[in-house]
């Protein structure tokens, strides 16, 4: 399954979990904008890095924040494996 | 003309200057200051809410300034309600203040009538004048477990923290993403009220592009947050509505990450963060863009906070710090006046840096929980043998709540069933930053000597 694949059933799962109602996801769609709250997202976030081992958030570096669905899954296709 | 009132919060913002084009203003409403005093109107000293012990009820925050204002130097006490305290605590909460009336405009906790107490709605008051009262200002602690505690504050601790060399020019705009009904709000809204400055409200539920508009629109040029809100922010579309010149960070621990994050997203602000609790008081600010904390503030005696480190965690005693906890609450400080803020340090050559909370308390981005709460709902699951909740940390909000679950051994079920049987029990029983947001099977947890679940710092 492709890292972005993973990502969107991720989001998916995790609305239905926090019962969010997700607007339909797009590349463009803000990340904050699709029904998730903080705390989605770092519960995403963290299920991300246990399920591929990736946490591309450096906590001491640059890496800018994700605004879009699209920016978020870059981040992580992008990520040094 | 009659002198400015000194001492009160309505007296100390006359005296700031009431040129005209200061405002305050949330997401419904705009309210002049000068407009204020040529009317008179809400901000005269009432005779009615001479020595008397008021809670204030509203959801938005602009009625609740106004009833501020009113109240400050003529109640006894005021009892500041942010709009999410549970009304199940409402009568504790009454009883432990002594609240003998409710200023409401029909929102907020105390939106229903209260048998025996008396309802004010905020809005014009009769005549009155002295203003000399040492009204006490309660405030609630950022989180705790069961019912909230409060804290009894003062104008003066509650001003102390302007003491700070922060040069703010009078044309200056504050806002905050914090509610002014709790302490990291309400010295932001002393800093606009009494450096003559204008203050721009947040509102809950508000969507953050709106907010960021009407920042923009109406000029912000200094605002603060906790780390997880400017996370927040930074990853919503319409933050480059508005360009400050300073930004403050408090309430969490300031990453590095956020820290630069912040700098290349307003090249032209500069960037602090803060440490205060509600507790404690304002103890200091780092201007200098690094996480962490000078090593050289730690011990200097005579300033306006006075830090020690004492078993690995960071002391303050300071006139910012609140005098007591309202009702019987407990200790705040030590013999010495010291208030032990458990938040843990350790040095690394010339700078300490926050390493967690004593106690294990999970910072979830700015409120916090503390894991037995977590661990008495899923040690009651029947598969549980024994829980332990931590914190995992968040580029998002600081932290996350985990459990670890060591199940029964007789249980023959899978760990999936028994795992959304505790997460189901938890959303019942919890609101949402508590429940768990990943749960593991461990073979088992360790124990110290004294018997007690060894706990890792959050």
């Amino acid at each position: 399954m492709s890292t972005r694949s993973v990502i969107l059933d991720e989001i998916v799962r995790i609305a239905e979990q926090q019962k969010k109602k997700l607007a339909p996801l797009t590349d463009d769609l803000p990340l904050l904008g699709s029904g998730l709250d903080s705390l989605c997202i770092a519960v995403l976030v963290a299920t991300l890095d246990d399920t591929l081992g990736i946490d591309p958030f450096d906590r001491d570096g640059d890496v800018p924040f994700p605004v879009t669905i699209g920016d978020f899954i870059s981040l992580y296709e992008n990520a040094p494996a | 003309m009659r002198r400015p009132e000194r001492r009160s919060l309505w007296g100390l913002t006359v005296a700031s200057g009431l040129s005209p084009g200061r405002f305050v203003a949330d997401c419904d409403g705009r309210i002049d200051l000068v407009d204020l005093a040529q009317i008179g109107a809400p901000i005269v000293a009432d005779d009615k809410f001479r020595d008397r012990s008021v809670l204030i009820s509203c959801n938005r925050q602009l009625p609740a300034v106004l009833a501020m204002l009113a109240l400050d130097g003529v109640a006894r006490r005021i009892l500041l309600c942010p709009p999410d305290l549970s009304p199940v605590h409402l009568p504790a909460v009454i009883a432990e203040a002594a609240v003998d009336m409710i200023i409401s405009d029909g929102t907020g906790p105390a939106a229903q009538p209260i048998d025996g107490i008396e309802r004010v709605a905020p809005g014009p008051s009769g005549p009155g004048g002295d203003r000399s009262r040492a009204t006490e200002w309660l405030l609630f602690t950022s989180g705790t477990t069961g019912r909230p505690k409060a804290v009894v504050h003062t104008l003066d601790s509650l001003t102390g923290p302007l003491d700070d060399g922060l040069a703010v020019a009078s044309d200056a705009v504050w806002s905050t993403f914090y509610d002014v009904r709790r302490y990291g709000g309400l010295t932001i809204l002393f800093r606009a009220l009494l450096g003559g400055a204008s203050m721009v409200l947040s509102h809950a539920g508000e969507a953050l592009p709106e907010f960021f508009g009407r920042a923009g629109q109406a000029g912000v040029t200094h605002i603060s947050g906790t780390p997880s809100h400017w996370r927040r922010a930074l990853m919503s579309p319409g933050v480059e509505a508005f360009a400050p010149r300073y930004i403050r960070l408090s309430g969490e621990v300031a990453d590095q990450a956020i820290l630069n994050n912040l700098r290349l997203a307003f090249p032209g602000a500069d960037v602090a963060h803060a440490f205060a609790s509600t507790e404690a008081g304002f103890a200091f600010d780092v201007r200098d863009g690094l996480a962490g904390f000078p090593a050289n503030l730690i011990g200097q005696a005579g300033g306006k906070a006075e830090l020690r480190v004492t078993d690995g965690s960071l002391r303050i005693r300071s006139v910012r710090t609140a005098s007591r906890y309202a009702g019987a609450g407990g200790d705040l400080m030590d013999a010495e006046g010291f208030v032990d803020t458990g938040d843990m340090v350790e040095r690394r050559g010339d700078r300490y840096h926050f390493v967690g909370r004593r106690e294990g308390v999970i910072n979830v981005g700015g409120l916090k929980v503390h894991p037995e709460e977590v661990e008495a709902v899923i040690n009651q699951h029947p598969a549980v043998q024994m829980a332990r909740v931590r914190g995992r940390s968040s580029p998002i909000t600081g932290a996350i709540v985990v459990a670890d679950i060591v199940v029964r051994s007789t249980v023959a079920r899978s760990f999936q069933t028994t795992r959304d049987e505790i997460l189901a029990a938890c959303r019942l029983a919890l609101p949402p930053h508590k429940v768990p947001a990943m749960v593991y099977e461990v073979a088992s947890l360790n124990i110290a000597a004294s018997g007690k679940l060894v706990r890792e710092r959050a």
